[in-house]
């Protein structure tokens, strides 16, 4: 499995194929159509039969490491278990077979599950209403800025053009704000990562749209300024964005309503458990205040008195921002995880992942530099190794770990130091598995002063090792040459 | 330690200025391409562009990172470094050897604001 | 306490809390102000066993209805080969995360690669990127991106023949993203050139949208649009449906710089709306604009043939508020869907599912006309959707073949309606269509 190193191309027969439809006996053929409007460069696509297929691709999922393959502490990804049965009732025939312009009383299921999470996201959050329709964090992320400037626009309040960002924050952060419209004024992280209120208080006044925060931040770190933060804020007519991409320690715990933010996402592929897929499908809902719920983008689900479930537009929307009503199978999934959970265990999931965090900072706290040494929530970074004098960077150790069936943690992020190394081990790891990983990385940092070689030229035992990113980049291959 | 070229001026963002007459070639130092790491592409203006000191005209990217371009002084480019599209590695090897850009100076006094070898050399140590 | 995605023992908790230092699980979030620690009760229902998850989400959907899909509007009801989510969901594609560790990615880069190069060869050009979330926000982004690529213009132009969730969507984007906008007229339901040309006169257009396929199922003649585009310096930009470009003129060869369209007719499952994903190739020379994910190849240390995430320094994580989008997480496995569909059915799979959709729409459509009670409305080729005209109102049409069993005759905002056959509908289906709007109430059925 290992040495596989084919492409589909590569296994293409003239005359062979993969699948099976009716025979017809329509008379009206293709031939009708003008010659103009036809395709005349050839399609070379792959021939390849059934078994051909299965085999190809089985063998890829063999070069693959997944959640389900081992220990996966990439930071800020909260790559949580993914429980089997929300695949089953996603898959169901009921929703699979819908089409999403069907008249609204026949997919009075579909509509209500979108209802019913809105409602079970709210309660869990704090926030009045939400949209289910962006299909990814940084989707959420550009709804919940539109909805921002919407806000500002229908009170005719158009300066407000820019937004206040930390220096910490998630790249997306900036991105969406820019894909928005909006100008990007960098806020300064204090010595321990926090939010530098004496930073922030001058860049606040009647230019300033809203504040995006990640809390706790991207180093882990509960911003424990919050309450004045939002006063601050909300005294210049501002409003807080909350970036939920680190929401998992607060869950079951803290809801961001409460904190005082006006719009979020959820990264409904992290913190509510649906699979991440190699990078998509994911979920990105919004979720809003009371005074901007009219602002969500169309469609939305309504329902009435008689429990019937209705496909509304909101004549002050911010607008469409999808062909449809989102990812709808993930949705049935985070729906079914909540289900599981139900009100009692949610209230255990953030702190197992608080606590799973903490036990393995402190268990490598004396290996691996610590920056800022207290409690932290679901993640911590640390900046590479205690003792730099072997010159081991943060890739050295990531790829080391790789041979030890372990997924790398997140590397080089935040950019606040030059060797980041962001874990997060989520709730659903045993002290068993934290005690084995801890053990690697304790073996790893020994073998920096002992036998640094083997750690520049780590990964040893996988499919490939250290492509060259130099020469894909400078000269990129970016599809199969027939 | 980064090498500094002399006769050239040098800017606070890392790029220097060749005066030829009234033209003048533009690159970035070996401090910039030390930083930045592998060069992997160079986002040129077109020409005939007009380029604004202290304005960005372009970006060079490595594999992980990336920086923009900013004028050192105002012009009109009268020609871009082509070979740099297929070769951008020679920032790398030869930072002062590669030009990036060739201008038309619209204003030969901004040059009395950039910093000459000796001082962008102590420039350099104090980062 | 005792949960099954919880491995934590109460002995585990005790010692772990030990070895922090914390006497309490709630002394972890001592940096937590106490008004913020939630301590009501969440308004959610008590935990469930799988037995009783799979209970309510069975009557749930049992109360959505199955209905015979003969209508489309921007989604097709496409045959999915029983392979296909039988490979997908392997869980070392399905848990895993974005391949940016590409030792232990590799399976997930190489089908990105494999997706990459069959999106080329569909559309005609020359890159596409890893996948975008649907086709509306792959326009909006080919959009965006098309005033990227062209410096000094700041205005696009939409084909009115688009579909609505299309135009909608880009509307939405260019509008907070500061972009002027302007639709262009239809003339017998197709995008009108000469009113194109007349809106390009003002030289400040970056891009025109056009679909392959409009929103009435109409085979566009885009001839001439890629030259008045270009002679005005802007990128004509196809919106396309990808199975159909087996058989239709590619963007490729009718000169336009970007393609984008949603690869869900490439056999993904309706699935109430989503997942889909959607496609965005572009020219190369505009490679460096394009938003997203892109994998290339190249060699590792041991001279062997590897896959990366490639040009990331077009990227958020690198660029923040420069990159060339914010997207982050795209639709990684459904491109995986769509590769393994593209496998499987080949040139002549795809030929074939086209052969089978126009051979059934232009039998419905006779049929449909033979019926005495519809008119129609344009004379143009069409592949597998087509509108009509009803004799009686649209709404009260599709309410009641929905009654019947039937996703069909879709309103159009013109009080038209729309019919799709794809490849899976058959003789009998069609008979049965026709026959129950043959019995419909308050018309004369002869």
């Amino acid at each position: 499995m290992k040495s596989y190193d084919r492409l589909v191309f590569e296994l293409s027969r003239e005359g062979r194929k993969g699948y099976s439809l009716p025979k017809s006996s329509w008379k009206a053929s293709l031939s009708s159509i003008p010659g103009t409007l036809l395709r005349k460069v050839p399609l070379p696509l792959p021939q390849v039969s059934e078994p051909d297929a299965v085999r190809h691709y089985t063998c890829l999922s063999g070069m693959n490491f997944g959640v389900d393959n081992g220990f996966y502490p990439l930071g800020s990804c909260t790559m949580k278990y993914n429980p089997k049965v929300n695949e089953e009732v996603a898959s169901l025939p009921g929703f699979a077979s819908v089409h999403p312009l069907q008249p609204e009383d026949t997919m009075q299921g579909t509509l209500q599950i979108y209802h019913e999470l809105c409602r079970a996201l709210s309660a869990i959050t704090g926030m009045a209403a939400f949209t289910l329709n962006p299909f990814a964090g940084a989707h959420g992320e550009l709804t919940g800025l539109m909805v921002m400037r919407q806000y500002h626009m229908s009170r005719n309040d158009m300066k407000r053009t820019r937004v206040i960002v930390p220096d910490s924050a998630h790249g997306t952060n900036p991105a969406s704000a820019a894909v928005c419209g909006l100008q990007v004024v960098q806020v300064k992280s204090t010595a321990d990562g926090t939010i530098d209120v004496d930073d922030l208080e001058p860049l606040l006044d009647d230019t300033v749209a809203g504040i995006m925060m990640t809390n706790p931040n991207t180093l882990g770190l509960f911003e424990t300024e919050i309450r004045r933060i939002a006063e601050l804020v909300h005294a210049c007519g501002g409003l807080l964005y909350y970036d939920g991409a680190n929401m998992n320690p607060l869950l079951g715990k803290v809801r961001p309503g409460d904190m005082g933010f006006d719009i979020m996402h959820l990264n409904l592929h992290k913190t509510f458990s649906t699979p991440h897929g190699g990078g998509g499908p994911g979920a990105g809902p919004v979720g809003v205040c009371e005074a901007l719920a009219g602002y969500l983008p169309d469609p939305a689900v309504v329902q009435d008195d008689d429990g019937r479930f209705h496909i509304v537009r909101n004549p002050h929307s911010a607008g469409r921002i999808s062909g449809f009503m989102g990812n709808f199978s993930v949705l049935v999934k985070a729906l079914a995880y909540i289900r599981t959970l139900g009100r009692g265990n949610i209230r255990m999931a953030g702190p197992l992942a608080v606590l799973n965090a903490n036990y393995v900072k402190e268990s490598l706290k004396d290996c691996y530099r610590l920056p800022v040494d207290r409690i932290c929530k679901h993640e911590f970074v640390f900046d590479g190794l205690a003792d730099t004098s072997s010159g081991i960077t943060a890739l050295d150790v990531a790829k080391r770990l790789l041979d030890f069936g372990f997924h790398s943690p997140t590397i080089y992020f935040p950019l606040l130091f030059h060797q980041s190394v962001m874990i997060e081990p989520t709730e659903t790891e045993s002290k068993e598995t934290l005690d084995a990983f801890i053990d690697v990385m304790r073996r790893i940092a020994a073998e920096a002063a002992s036998d640094p070689d083997v750690l520049r030229q780590a990964p040893h035992d996988t499919p490939v090792r250290r492509p060259d990113e130099t020469l894909a980049a400078t000269h990129p291959v970016l599809r199969y040459k027939i | 330690m980064a090498k500094v070229e002399e006769g050239l001026y040098y800017s606070t963002t890392h790029e220097w200025v060749k005066v030829e007459g009234e033209e003048a070639l533009v690159g970035i130092s070996d401090y910039a391409q030390h930083a930045l790491g592998n060069i992997v592409y160079v986002d040129m203006p077109d020409e005939d562009d007009e380029i604004a000191r202290d304005e960005e005209f372009g970006a060079v990217e490595s594999v992980k990172a990336a920086s923009d371009l900013v004028a050192p002084v105002s012009g009109t480019v009268l020609q871009t470094n082509t070979v740099l599209d297929d070769t951008p590695g020679l920032l790398n090897s030869d930072p002062y050897g590669s030009w990036i850009l060739r201008v038309r100076l619209s204003d030969k006094s901004e040059l009395d604001a950039l910093m000459d070898a000796a001082a962008y050399s102590r420039f350099c140590e104090s980062l | 306490m005792s949960f099954p995605y919880f491995p934590h023992t109460d002995d585990d908790i005790r010692a772990m809390l030990d070895r922090i230092g914390a006497g309490s699980l709630d002394d972890l979030y001592s940096d937590v102000p106490d008004e913020f620690i939630f301590k009501g009760e969440f308004s959610l229902p008590e935990a469930m066993s799988e037995v009783e998850v799979r209970k309510t989400f069975s009557e749930i959907a049992g109360r959505n209805r199955q209905l015979v899909i003969f209508a489309g509007g921007g989604a097709y009801d496409h045959y999915t080969p029983a392979v296909i989510p039988y490979l997908v969901s392997r869980s070392e594609f399905q848990t895993a995360y974005t391949p940016y560790q590409s030792e232990v990615s590799q399976g997930t880069l190489r089908y990105i690669f494999e997706y990459q190069s069959m999106i080329a060869m569909l559309t005609g050009l020359d890159c596409s990127n890893a996948s975008m979330y649907d086709g509306a926000t792959a326009a909006a982004e080919a959009m965006l991106m098309s005033v990227a690529c062209t410096r000094k213009k700041n205005r696009i132009l939409l084909s009115s023949a688009l579909l609505p969730q299309v135009i909608g969507t880009v509307m939405t984007y260019a509008k907070y993203h500061g972009i002027d906008t302007g639709l262009v007229a239809m003339d017998g339901g197709m995008t009108s050139a000469a009113d194109l040309e007349r809106q390009l006169a003002s030289d400040d257009v970056a891009g025109v949208l056009v679909p392959s396929l409009n929103r009435y199922g109409i085979i566009e003649d885009l001839s001439g649009f890629a030259e008045a585009v270009h002679a005005r310096k802007g990128l004509l930009v196809m919106y396309s449906d990808p199975s159909a470009l087996a058989v239709l003129k590619t963007p490729g060869e009718w000169g336009a710089d970007i393609a984008c369209g949603d690869c869900q007719t490439l056999g993904m499952p309706l699935s109430s709306g989503g997942p889909y994903a959607g496609y965005l190739a572009c020219r190369q020379e505009y490679v460096r604009k394009l938003p997203g994910r892109i994998v290339g190849q190249t060699s590792d240390m041991d001279g062997k043939r590897a896959y990366v995430l490639t040009l990331q320094a077009r990227e958020q994580h690198i660029r923040r508020e420069k990159a060339t989008s914010n997207i982050c997480s795209n639709q990684s496995l459904m491109a995986l869907h769509a590769t393994i569909y593209m496998s499987l059915m080949g040139r002549d799979g795809l030929r074939e599912v086209n052969r089978l959709s126009y051979g059934g729409a232009h039998c419905l459509y006779e049929r449909l006309l033979s019926t005495g009670l519809f008119e129609p409305v344009f004379d143009r080729p069409f592949l597998k959707e087509f509108v009509l005209k009803p004799s009686v109102p649209a709404g009260q049409l599709h309410g009641y073949l929905s009654d019947k069993g039937f996703f069909a005759a879709l309103p159009t905002e013109e009080g038209l309606v729309s019919f799709c056959v794809t490849e899976k509908r058959t003789e009998e289906e069609i008979d049965a269509l026709v026959s129950a709007i043959r019995q419909m109430p308050g018309q004369d059925g002869k």
